[in-house]
C-alpha cells in the first residue's frame, strides 16, 4: 500500500528520524495558516501517490504567509501524472548544505532487506542506479537482529559519507531499519536526507511502501488507505475483495488463480484482443462470488464483451455457470459473454449455460477467439 | 524415480482440522499420499481425515516418522508453522498459505536454511508425482507419469498446462508450483538441478510469469544442464508497476517483464511457447532429440 509523505513521515517521527516541523492543509487558507505558525519561509509539497512532483510545480515555496496560500492554491487541484492535488504539506524551509540518499528495499534474490546509500542524493535514485552505479552502497539486513548502529556507520563511511553525517545519519539510518521491519514496509526511502547549513541532519523527503499482507497487523496504517483517483475501479475492487487490475482495452476478463489469467489476457491479445481488466477469484469460488465479478468487470464503460475462463479444481463449474446466470440480469443488455469451462463440474456447467442461451468456448483459445469476434462483429453492427 | 516424493515421502499436515485442511488431506490421501499424521494446537489426542492429530509437529514426527509437512495454516501463523516443521527436523516443507506478510516467509528462511530443509511456496499448489500421490492441492486427475518434469509459478495455469500435456500422451515425472510469492523457499533453479539428476525425468517444462529474476536465473542454469527444457512466461500483456494477483507479479522499472525473461531463455537455447497450446509439440521435439 502506497502512503503519502507525511503519512511516511509521521511514522519516522515515531522512530525518533528528524524531519521539518509542519503540517496538512487541504485548502489555500490552512496553508497560510499552518505558515503564520510555524514562522519564516515555508515549502508548499503537493501529496500525490506518483513520484516526479517537483518537475511537476508540485512543489512551491513560500517566504510569507500569504505567499504560501498563493503556493497552496497554485499546487491544489493541480493535476500531477492523472491525479488531482487534494492536500498539500507545509513545512519550514530547510537551508539545504548537502543532500544524501538512504533506502531499504525488500530485495527478493538475497531474501532480505537491503540498506542503499548514497551521496548522490535529492534525485532519482534509479537514474544513479543505472548511470553511476558506484556512488551506491548496498547490504542487506540480517533479520535475525535488524541493522546495528555500527553496521549502518560502516555503510555511510563506504558510501563516503563526511564524517559530520556519519553518527547522527548512522542513527537515522539505524531507525529507519527498524521503521521498516516493525511496519511491514516494503520500501523504506530518505530522499533526500539533508545536512543543513546550521549542521543539522534532517529526512526533507519520504517514502514508504507498506506490505499489504501484513496491514491485519498495522490497523493505524491500513486506516491511512485512500482511493488512488486514476483507478476508482481498482480501488472499490479491493473493497469488494476482488483481486483486479483495470487495462485500458475493451475485452474483460475473469479467471481462476493469478497465472491462468494472465495467460488468458495474453491469449486474448494474441487473437487480435485487447484485455479491459484482470481479475482472479481465486479457488473454490462460489456462485455468488462469480455473479459478483461478472457485474463488477461489467461496471467499467470501456468493457464491450466478456471472456470467463475458469479451470475447475476446487472452484466447480456448476457454481460458475450459476453465477454467470445470476448476473445475467443485471448485465447490460447485448453484451457478449463467453464462458470457458474445464475440469471439475464442466459438464454440468456447460448444459447450464447452454439452457441458458449463453456462449461457450472448447478451450482458452477457442474461447478467447469467439469474444474477440463477438465484440468486432458488434462494434461493426454499431457503425453501420 | 521422481523427484523431492516418492513412496518414502510421509506426510503430516499441520492445520489438518481446518476446513481446506481437511478437505485437502482426504484428496491427498485418495490420490494415494502416505498422510500419517495432522497437526493442529489444542486439539492433540483428536483425530481428523481418520489420522492422528497431534498438538506440535515435534510430536507428530516422533510418533510417525514423517519427513514432510504441507501447511494450510492462516497466513499470521503460517511462518510460524513453516519454522516450527523446519525446527523438529521436517526435511520437506510444503506451504499452500497465501497473504503471509513478506517479512515472515523471510524470516522463516532463515530457520529453513538453518536445519536444511526444503521449502515449497508460499502461496504455491504443492507437487504432485504422478503414481506416488501430491502433496498440496493440485487435481490428480489430471496427471499421468512419464518423463517431464514440470515447475510453475503459478496453480492454475499448472492445471492447464498439465492437461494439455496428459491430452497430448506426454506424462510427467513430478509437477512442482513454486509459488507466486516475491519470497519463496525454493526456485526454479533448486528444482531444475533435481529433475537434471533424476534418472526418470528427460525433459523439463518451467512456467514463468513476470516480477523478479527467477526466470534470468534459470537460463544461467540451463547453459550448464543436459536435459532440455521448454519453457512459457506469462504476463506479456502486463503493465509495469501492476501487481498481477500474484504478490510477486510486478514489474519494477525494468526488471520482470515478460520480454526480458523469453531473451534470457531464448539465449539460453530454451524453445519458449508462444501459447500454452505450443507446448506440448515443444516437448515431444525435445524428447525426440534425447532419444
Amino acid at each position: 500500500m502506497k502512503i503519502h509523505e507525511y503519512q511516511a513521515k509521521e511514522i519516522l517521527a515515531r522512530y525518533g528520524i528528524p524531519i521539518q516541523p509542519g503540517r496538512v492543509a487541504h485548502t489555500p487558507e490552512e496553508a497560510e495558516a499552518i505558515a503564520r505558525d510555524l514562522g519564516g519561509p515555508v515549502v508548499i509539497k503537493a501529496q500525490v501517490y506518483v513520484g516526479g512532483r517537483g518537475k511537476a510545480g508540485g512543489i512551491q515555496f513560500g517566504n510569507t504567509p500569504e505567499e504560501a496560500r498563493a503556493a497552496a492554491a497554485r499546487v491544489l487541484g493541480m493535476n500531477i501524472k492523472g491525479l488531482t492535488v487534494q492536500k498539500v504539506l507545509v513545512v519550514s524551509k530547510l537551508e539545504i548544505q548537502e543532500e544524501y540518499y538512504l533506502g531499504i528495499v525488500l530485495d527478493r534474490k538475497t531474501q532480505a532487506p537491503v540498506v542503499m546509500v548514497s551521496t548522490a542524493g535529492g534525485v532519482d535514485i534509479e537514474e544513479v542506479a543505472a548511470t553511476t552505479p558506484e556512488k551506491i552502497i548496498k547490504q542487506p539486513i540480517d533479520l535475525r537482529w535488524g541493522l546495528r548502529p555500527f553496521e549502518a556507520r560502516n555503510i555511510l563511511a563506504r558510501a563516503g559519507f563526511p564524517s559530520a553525517v556519519i553518527a547522527r545519519g548512522g542513527s537515522i539510518l539505524t531507525a529507519l531499519a527498524r521503521a521498516f521491519i516493525e511496519s511491514d514496509a516494503n520500501l523504506a526511502e530518505i530522499n533526500p536526507l539533508v545536512l543543513t547549513r546550521d549542521g543539522q541532519v534532517q529526512a526533507a523527503d519520504a517514502k514508504i511502501v507498506l506490505d499489504d499482507n501484513a496491514l491485519y497487523r498495522h490497523r493505524d496504517y491500513a486506516a491511512w488507505e485512500e482511493p488512488e483517483e486514476a483507478n476508482p475501479l481498482e480501488f472499490e475492487a479491493h473493497k469488494e475483495g476482488l483481486t483486479y487490475v483495470k487495462l485500458n482495452g475493451n475485452v474483460g476478463i475473469i479467471g481462476n488463480g493469478a497465472g491462468l489469467v494472465m495467460t488468458t489476457l495474453d491469449m486474448v491479445a494474441a487473437c487480435g484482443g485487447k484485455p479491459a481488466n484482470f481479475l482472479d477469484i481465486g479457488g473454490g469460488a462460489r456462485a455468488e462470488v462469480m455473479a459478483k465479478a461478472l457485474t463488477f468487470v461489467a461496471r467499467d464503460p470501456d468493457v464491450q464483451g466478456v471472456l470467463v475462463n475458469i479451470f475447475g479444481g476446487i472452484t466447480r463449474g456448476e457454481e460458475v455457470a450459476r453465477g454467470v446466470i445470476m448476473a445475467q440480469q443485471q448485465l447490460p443488455a447485448g453484451l457478449p459473454i463467453v464462458v470457458r469451462l474445464s475440469g471439475t463440474g464442466a459438464e454440468e456447467g456447460r448444459a447450464m449455460l447452454k439452457d441458458a442461451g449463453l456462449d461457450w468456448g472448447k478451450d482458452m483459445r477457442d474461447a478467447a477467439q469467439k469474444i474477440v469476434a463477438a465484440i468486432q462483429a458488434k462494434e461493426k453492427g454499431q457503425q453501420a | 524415480m521422481s523427484i523431492l516424493l516418492d513412496e518414502h515421502t510421509r506426510v503430516i499436515v499441520q492445520g489438518i482440522t481446518g476446513r481446506e485442511g481437511s478437505y485437502h488431506t482426504t484428496r491427498m490421501l485418495e490420490a494415494g499420499t502416505k498422510v500419517v499424521a495432522g497437526v493442529t494446537p489444542g486439539k492433540g489426542g483428536q483425530s481428523a481425515c481418520g489420522l492422528p492429530v497431534f498438538d506440535t509437529v515435534a510430536e507428530a514426527k516422533a510418533a510417525t516418522d514423517a519427513n514432510a509437512s504441507c501447511i494450510f495454516v492462516p497466513p499470521a501463523g503460517a511462518a510460524d508453522a513453516i519454522m516450527e516443521a523446519a525446527s523438529a527436523g521436517i526435511k520437506l516443507i510444503v506451504c499452500i498459505t497465501e497473504f503471509i506478510p513478506v517479512l515472515d516467509t523471510a524470516r522463516a528462511m532463515l530457520v529453513v536454511r538453518e536445519h536444511g530443509a526444503t521449502l515449497i511456496g508460499p502461496n504455491c499448489p504443492g507437487l504432485c508425482t504422478p503414481g506416488q500421490g501430491k502433496i498440496g492441492i493440485m487435481p490428480y486427475q489430471i496427471f499421468t507419469p512419464g518423463p517431464v518434469g514440470f515447475i510453475s509459478r503459478s496453480g492454475t495455469l499448472t492445471y492447464e498446462v498439465v492437461a494439455l500435456l496428459t491430452e497430448a500422451g506426454i506424462g510427467q515425472s513430478t509437477c512442482i508450483g513454486i509459488g507466486g510469492d516475491p519470497i519463496i523457499g525454493s526456485t526454479f533453479v533448486d528444482h531444475l538441478k533435481l529433475f537434471e539428476q533424476d534418472p526418470q525425468t528427460q525433459a523439463v517444462v518451467l512456467c514463468g510469469e513476470i516480477g523478479g529474476s527467477d526466470e534470468e536465473d534459470a537460463a544461467e542454469f540451463i547453459k550448464t544442464m543436459k536435459k532440455p527444457v521448454v519453457a512459457f512466461i506469462s504476463g506479456r500483456t502486463a503493465p509495469p508497476g501492476k501487481r498481477m494477483g500474484h504478490a510477486g507479479a510486478i514489474i519494477s522499472g525494468n526488471t520482470g517483464t515478460a520480454q526480458g525473461k523469453v531473451a534470457a531463455l531464448q539465449a539460453a537455447s530454451v524453445p519458449v511457447a508462444e501459447t500454452i497450446f505450443d507446448i506440448p509439440e515443444l516437448v515431444k521435439a525435445a524428447l525426440a532429440r534425447q532419444a
